[in-house]
């Protein structure tokens, strides 16, 4: 009786560990059987550096590099923005703030991580849109600007809580030893704390530009929408990731737009993919370095 | 061979001691044993009525002692009991840990160093620490005794680069580093690692270096290069060595003090503490009856 409950206790959790497995093999698998029809129509190449993208016109064109600079463009905005205001917290939360403060801190960052992002992208809509459209003077407030400034926002408690997470894997036994040599703080920070941490830094950039990159519902709802090669920051854009939600309704199911989508989809899941990938291996790196683990 | 070495510069410390000589800090009432011998010179270090409060635990009570100048004093006691606690005061040390607070005072050669008119980056200088687990930074061999020197001013290369040399050299790691400069000291063994630490130390040229069971986590082999290295640097430097270790403190040190759950127990010449110790709770400990 016991022994088949011992089973059965080991079986389910062998199941549950392994679904997490089978879902991203699932998802790969979809990914690329609706993806790849679309490779017999136009090459790999014409479609990842094509300017045009008109999927509905006729004949219809699947160039999207406009996408692809779209994404990558609001993306950089965002570390523009996420960088300097989550490693300065990560920086001042480790360094600088007391017990209070960090107290107060800490879940106000993680709040700020856990707003919906509809929530971001209204406020992105409503308020600051029609702010940044008059103080830049701007024929129109969605541009990849607005959409970088919100995607920022929204990256920055990650990239905080990861770096502070790096720093705080920092030995104290580092700074001990700086000090006992006669360094000051700021020294021990810049000099021993800060490179110690840095692959963990960088990490936490890395993750939050995934964020950026992969996010949707924001990026709907303030980047414009304009399928054209951005010239500017203040141009409308039409990330990938919008790209896919606003058009998927309406690709019948099957049609080579469909596929397009789905391939845009593979190309998003693999830029992503590279992302954690190199996250990992540098923090991989680093904890090495630090003789944490191997 | 190694112990033969060790009993000889013993020895001479022994030849060295003229009672006739002996003149303990003025003024000071070392736990009622009378004047502490301090080998025929002013003490480098004197700490009085020093007390220790980690919030409101009392981890030290009313430490009265000197340290000999280039001289090896050890601190002996049972886990716990306030060693660490107390050296750390030597080098304030202590500042990094918030909440804690200390009553009484600390000379060096004079100088009060707990106050605040000392600065603590200036203390360190001439107070150097080495710790219980190595710990260097995760940067080149070089880099790492480099560093003091760079943090306190030091621009010139070629004035860096001898002086990371001989810092190398009086830790008797030279030979084994010269051709790893540029390799992470994270690749070292431990022993080699901690005696970096003690050349990083070293290279900062400090007047006073403080030893925190420095052999804790390391083999027999290398414990005994740590202890050779300290007799030798004894003849530059006034050492304070805590070690759980009874018979490290028998071979490296002159003099031996003895901690108890926070109170200095018994402090004197290393023989004595050893053969005739004068409190029963010092027996006890050294004869292994508890701790
Ligand atoms: N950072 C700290 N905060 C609170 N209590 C501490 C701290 N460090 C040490 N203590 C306490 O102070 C006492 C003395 O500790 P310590 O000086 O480390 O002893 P030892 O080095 O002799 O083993 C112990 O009771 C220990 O628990
Ligand atoms: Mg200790």
């Amino acid at each position: 009786m016991n022994r088949r409950k011992e089973k059965l206790i080991k079986w389910l959790f062998t199941v549950t560990a392994f679904a997490s497995l089978a879902f991203l093999v699932g998802i790969v698998l979809v990914l690329f059987k609706e993806a790849l029809p679309i490779f017999k129509i136009i090459s790999p190449k014409a479609f990842l550096l094509g300017t045009s993208w008109y999927p509905t016109a006729e004949p219809p064109e699947f160039g999207i590099l406009p996408l692809i600079l779209a994404s990558l463009w609001v993306t950089a905005g965002a570390l523009v923005i996420c960088v300097p205001l989550g490693v300065g917290s990560a920086l001042y939360l480790h360094e600088l703030a007391g017990n209070k403060q960090r107290a107060v801190l800490k879940p106000v960052i993680e709040i700020l991580a856990s707003v919906p992002s509809i929530v971001y992208g209204f406020f992105g809509m409503v308020v600051l849109a029609p702010f940044l459209q008059t103080a830049f003077d701007l024929p129109i407030g969605l541009t990849a600007f607005t959409t970088s400034v919100i995607l920022g926002v929204m990256a920055t408690p990650t990239v905080a809580s990861i770096a502070e997470d790096a720093l705080s894997y920092v030995p104290r036994s580092f700074r001990e030893a700086s000090f006992a040599v006669g360094a000051d703080r700021w020294q021990t920070l810049t000099k021993v704390i800060i490179p110690a941490a840095g692959s963990g830094i960088s990490t936490a950039v890395i993750l939050g530009m995934s964020r950026a990159i992969g996010e949707t519902m924001t990026v709907l709802m303030v980047a414009g929408g304009s399928a054209v090669i951005p010239e500017s920051i203040f141009d409308p854009v039409r990330p990938m990731t919008a790209a896919i939600a606003a058009e998927m309704g309406e690709a019948p199911v099957g049609s080579d737009h469909y596929h397009a989508l789905f391939a845009i989809a593979l190309i998003l899941f693999l830029i992503t993919f590279a992302f954690n990938i190199a996250a990992e291996l540098i923090s991989r790196r680093y904890r090495l370095k630090l003789g944490l683990s191997r | 061979m190694h112990d033969v070495n060790i009993d000889h510069e013993r020895q001479m410390g022994m030849e060295g001691f003229h009672p006739a000589l002996v003149r303990g800090p003025v003024g000071i009432n070392l736990n009622s044993l009378g004047e502490a011998d301090m080998f025929g010179s002013e003490p480098k270090i004197t700490a009085r009525g020093v007390n220790f409060y980690y919030g409101s635990k009392r981890a030290l009570n009313n430490i009265n002692i000197a340290f000999a100048a280039r001289r090896v004093t050890a601190i002996i006691g049972p886990s716990g009991c306030g060693k660490s606690t107390f050296i750390r005061l030597l080098n304030r040390m202590h500042e990094l840990v918030p909440g804690s607070r200390f009553e009484g005072e600390i000379l060096l050669d004079g100088l009060d160093i707990l106050s605040p008119a000392c600065d603590a980056a200036d203390l360190r200088k001439r107070v150097g620490m080495v710790f219980q687990k190595p710990n260097p930074f995760p940067k080149t061999v070089f880099e790492n005794i480099s560093y003091g020197l760079e943090v306190n001013g030091m621009t010139d290369k070629r004035a860096i680069e001898e002086k990371v040399v001989d810092s190398l050299r009086k830790a008797a790691l030279w030979g084994e580093v010269k051709d790893r400069l540029k390799d992470s000291a994270l690749g070292l063994s431990g022993g080699q690692q901690q005696r970096l630490c003690i050349a990083r130390c070293l290279a900062v040229s400090p007047e006073v270096i403080l030893f925190d069971e420095p052999c804790a986590s390391l083999d027999p082999i290398s414990t005994g290069k740590i202890e050779e290295l300290i007799l030798e640097l004894k003849k530059e430097y006034t050492i304070v060595i805590v070690t759980h270790n009874m018979q490290q403190a028998a071979r490296v040190s002159d003099r031996t003090a003895f901690f108890l759950m926070g109170d200095l127990i018994e402090e004197g010449r290393t023989e004595q503490i050893f053969k005739a110790p004068r409190d029963r709770r010092t027996e006890d400990y050294i004869t292994g009856r508890f701790g």
